[in-house]
């Protein structure tokens, strides 16, 4: 049997249609429910409580962390404050990206790092001769996204920390129903919301306390499936699904860097030696052939190529994560790996690879739907993402 | 022009010599096949030696088997149905296990519990080991390219041909170049630290060698064994229903329906050559055949050295010939059973079995282990201890053996051929008997369990196959006896120095195993010199 989380116990119990999903080796919840839009609305109307543990989680400390995650990741680690945490990606030699995920600076010397797939040898191959200890913290420490615009008050509810006070990717040590937490302003739906790290032996108790205090403020266990809505409406890339990566692939154009998934931002080409600093930095003097970009399908169009048939627009009831061509002036220009109605924004959404010749913001491209078993192409507008971006998220 | 009766007659009615004998009855030519025994096969047969128990006698896994071939013949419509073969499982001599399942997290998993970070070097060697395949596994379908095109010193350089070299990056060529010349102990060492782990992945490297896992070269073996799992048919090793001799009635159905007429119990003695061409056979009992052409389907040293005058073959390719490496090292034990046995690292569930019955037990703790069951053979002893690779094919295909009772199949490493003192009787039994000690080690109850056991000693192998010394790849697959290399230069597009005489067994391109591609490429051939 496929294990369940530090969680099970709890979850189990609620998934009524015992539709659960692989996650990393662990049973994770597609949805609770039957269906899962209870639990989207969830995120953008009262609060969602998902189970993250099967994140790989590794612990990185002692005198040479910093110089160990700088030279690994893209990003300006030793300009991360202590309570602050970072989302990354991180690149092999070729400048092509082989995970991403978030570094928390827990203190001086200590870090964790989160990711999605294994990377302990990885970091073990990079710390040769530094003065560092690697831990892997996967199966011990448990995790839990809260979500929404009531995570904050939820929160209150049980923790003393100033969460006022704690910023958008900072970090903070607090304690619930007595169990030691630490909490990360920091999420994949790009809502309000928190994520908690604990021992995975308190996984069920920690569980209990939220999900008490959250009854009066409509906190809803929810799965996969609507976070996968909600992080496409949020403009953030899932890997194997928008990206593969550079470990996997098989050929050259399996491959992509950062600057091609829209994450130049993340590449501190000013830092000194990283892994993969040398192609970045000549990438970004010629450009990168790609760009990721938001889609935002045109309603009218998309009508029409339904009307023709006697239909409705037919809307995916959750996000496709097939790749689907994009054209423009009748030739492939890219693809699309997600694609998602978004019930919030009434819209239909897609995150797409461009060339980069196409990808400016307002260029229409189109996309391949099939529409009643035939091919069609829907007009779409390049946009910027996230598509849906509250005030509330940073505030 | 002098009229034949057959337009080809094959020599050897192994699994080369069926699809060879097919290809070229589908392109319309009258064929022959004349086997040597009672059974069809060669070295992939499948036959019940105690009453219900059908042993899967020498060859017992397939992965190689070229798909164009289950195609081309339409081998399923015959019969051919290949099992998966889920895992394979270590026991070790702490009472652990290492196993590798089906399941890419439960391997995981279990990989972990050895080693974290071995189980994420696995999956980067998996990719690493598939993207090697891929840049070779094109050859698999290819006539080795004339010599002469080429520099003789640069064995890599074949692998520009066609470009099918071009996918890969630098890092991948290099790697490739290494594992061209390594050893599979040092390979393996840049990836893993885990002993059981290492143990077993090596022993792929020295199927059929007379090496040893730190030998190098080894690195190789390894490649050749890994080349199954990418064209998607099988994608790993699998256990055809009825044995590998399900594969050999397949194939000689398939070959029926096409026309070609097939004698076993009829062994030729020689190949008849008239001013420098064959021209047909000579059978032992004095019958003679004629033919426009002429296959061999055994090995080369048979080939050229007993179904033919040496007077008819130039000296050098003779003496070429007669240095071949074809050493024997490998042999079989097939054990009827009245259960399964039940090993205590996972011992047997109320019904009486374990999920590890499904797939492989390999008995190959370390990469020590295995050196230094080789350094026994070394010295012309069979090892003690040897190397194991067990199936249960009872449990796979439940036809093989009454209900509820067992067949295993146990290929041993390592047994020369050239054993000191020689092979008899009771030689090959204390051997039968060091195999069955070694893994009741593991599975304590093996001893009481036995019905029936079958040793085959390289010597038992080549006096029932005509393989020479009894090794399994007609040849070894050494780097100087592979591709344009194989069996010798300049022969190495199936011809022979004689006209009309032509090779198609394991000895040839691509090489040994359950491959049918050197039959394939030379049918290919012959009707391409049909005029
Ligand atoms: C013990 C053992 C285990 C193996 N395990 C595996 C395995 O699990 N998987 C795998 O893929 N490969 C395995 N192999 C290797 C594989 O079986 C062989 O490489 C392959 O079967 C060779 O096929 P072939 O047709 O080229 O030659 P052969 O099978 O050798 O066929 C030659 C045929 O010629 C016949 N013959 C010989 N002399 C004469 C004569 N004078 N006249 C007429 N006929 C004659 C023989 O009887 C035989 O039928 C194993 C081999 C052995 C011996």
């Amino acid at each position: 049997m496929l294990p369940g989380t530090p969680f099970h116990s709890r979850t189990a119990p609620l998934n009524q249609g015992q539709n659960w999903r692989r996650w990393a080796g662990y049973l994770a919840a597609s949805a609770y429910d039957l269906s899962p839009e209870r639990e989207y609305w969830a995120v953008r109307n009262t609060a969602a409580l998902f189970d993250v543990s099967p994140l790989y989680k590794y612990l990185i400390s002692g005198p040479d962390a910093a110089r160990l995650l700088d030279r690994i990741v893209t990003r300006r680690i030793d300009r991360c404050a202590i309570g602050q945490v970072l989302y990354t990606p991180w690149c092999d030699e070729a400048g092509k990206v082989i995970d991403d995920g978030t570094v928390a600076r827990l203190d001086e010397q200590t870090f964790r790092l989160t990711s999605a797939d294994p990377n302990l040898r990885w970091l073990h191959q990079n710390a040769v001769g530094q003065r560092v200890t690697i831990r892997d913290v996967s199966a011990s420490t448990a995790a839990l996204a809260l979500q929404g615009p009531h995570a904050r008050l939820i929160l209150q509810q049980v923790s003393p920390a100033d969460f006022d006070q704690l910023k958008y990717f900072r970090l903070t040590h607090t304690r619930i129903d007595d169990i030691p937490v630490t909490i990360t302003r920091t999420g994949y739906t790009g809502d309000l919301g928190y994520e908690l790290w604990a021992d995975a032996a308190d996984a069920e108790r920690l569980w209990d306390a939220l999900r008490r205090a959250g009854q009066g403020y409509g906190l809803t266990p929810a799965g996969i499936l609507a976070l996968d809505v909600a992080r496409v409406e949020a403009g953030l890339l899932l890997i194997e699904v928008d990206y593969q990566s550079a470990r996997h692939a098989l050929i050259e154009a399996q491959r992509s860097s950062p600057l091609e998934l829209g994450l130049g931002w993340t590449v501190a080409l000013d830092k000194g030696a990283f892994i993969g600093r040398r192609a970045l930095a000549a990438e970004q003097a010629r450009g990168p052939a790609w760009q990721f970009v938001g889609l935002e399908v045109e309603w009218k169009g998309l009508e029409r190529l339904y009307a023709a048939e006697g239909l409705p627009p037919q809307l995916p009831a959750t996000t496709v994560r097939a790749s689907v061509p994009v054209a423009a002036q009748g030739r492939q220009v890219g693809y699309a790996t997600s694609l998602t109605w978004s019930p919030l924004l009434k819209k239909l959404l897609a995150l797409a690879h461009l060339e980069s010749g196409s990808a400016q913001l307002g260029n229409l491209v189109m996309l391949e739907v099939t529409v009643q078993h035939q091919r069609r192409y829907a007009p779409a507008r390049v946009v910027k993402t996230p598509f849906f971006d509250p005030e509330r998220k940073k505030a | 022009m002098a009229t034949h009766t057959y337009d080809a007659i094959f020599i050897g009615g192994g699994h080369n010599g069926l699809v060879a004998a097919a290809y070229l009855a589908r392109a319309g030519k009258r064929v022959l096949v004349l086997e040597r025994r009672h059974v069809l096969g060669g070295a992939a047969v499948t036959e019940e030696l105690y009453p219900g128990f059908k042993y899967t006698v020498f060859s017992y896994v397939v992965s190689l088997l070229r798909p164009e071939i289950i195609r081309d013949l339409d081998l399923p419509r015959h019969g051919l149905k290949i099992l998966p073969l889920p895992s394979t499982f270590t026991p070790l001599p702490n009472g652990d296990y290492l196993a590798a399942w089906d399941d890419h997290d439960q391997t995981r998993r279990e990989l972990y519990r050895h080693s974290p970070r071995d189980a994420e070097a696995y999956d980067d060697y998996g990719r690493q080991m598939f993207r090697m395949a891929m840049a070779v596994r094109p050859i698999l379908n290819m006539v080795p390219p004339d010599p002469a095109s080429l520099s003789p010193n640069d064995l890599l350089g074949w692998l520009r041909l066609g470009g099918h070299a071009r996918g890969l990056s630098r890092a991948d060529f290099h790697n490739l170049a290494k594992l061209m010349t390594m050893s599979a102990a040092d390979l393996l060492d840049e990836w893993f630290e885990c002993e059981p782990l290492k143990g077993t992945k090596s022993a792929s490297g020295i199927i059929g060698t007379f090496l040893g896992p730190r030998s190098p070269g080894t690195a190789y073996v390894l490649l050749h064994h890994y080349m199954g799992e990418i064209d998607g048919v099988f994608r790993a090793w699998g256990f055809a229903k009825g044995g590998t001799g399900g594969i050999s009635n397949a194939l000689a159905s398939a070959a029926r329906a096409a026309g070609v007429e097939i004698r076993t119990e009829a062994p030729v003695a020689q190949v008849i050559v008239k001013n420098g061409r064959a021209v047909g056979v000579a059978l032992e009992n004095g019958d003679e055949l004629s033919a426009r052409y002429v296959a061999s389907s055994l090995d080369p040293k048979r080939t050229f050295l007993a179904l033919v005058d040496a007077q008819h073959l130039p000296g050098d390719f003779v003496d070429a010939i007669r240095r071949f490496k074809i050493r024997g090292s490998s042999g079989k034990v097939n054990l009827a059973l009245d259960a399964l046995p039940n090993f205590t690292a996972l011992p047997n569930g109320p019904d009486g079995q374990a999920l590890l019955h499904r797939g492989a037990v390999s008995i190959s703790p370390s990469v020590d282990y295995i050196e230094r069951a080789f350094d026994e053979a070394k010295y012309g002893r069979f090892s003690r201890r040897p190397y194991i690779d067990c199936i249960f094919p009872s449990v796979i295909d439940p036809a093989m053996a009454p209900p509820g009772r067992h067949v295993m199949s146990c290929f041993v490493q390592y047994a020369p051929y050239a054993l000191e003192g020689g092979w008899n009787d009771a030689q090959r039994e204390a051997f039968g008997d060091a195999v069955v000690d070694t893994l009741a080690e593991y599975a304590p109850n093996l001893k009481q369990i036995i019905r029936h056991r079958q040793v085959l000693t390289p010597l038992d192998i080549e006096q029932m196959t005509g393989l020479t010394e009894g090794n399994i790849f007609q040849g070894e697959l050494a780097l100087h006896q592979l591709f344009f290399l194989r069996p010798v230069p300049q022969w190495a597009q199936y011809r022979t120095p004689i006209a009309n005489f032509w090779q198609c067994g394991a000895g040839t391109h691509p090489g040994g195993g359950i491959m049918g591609a050197s039959g394939r490429l030379a049918a290919l051939e012959m009707l391409k010199d049909w005029k």
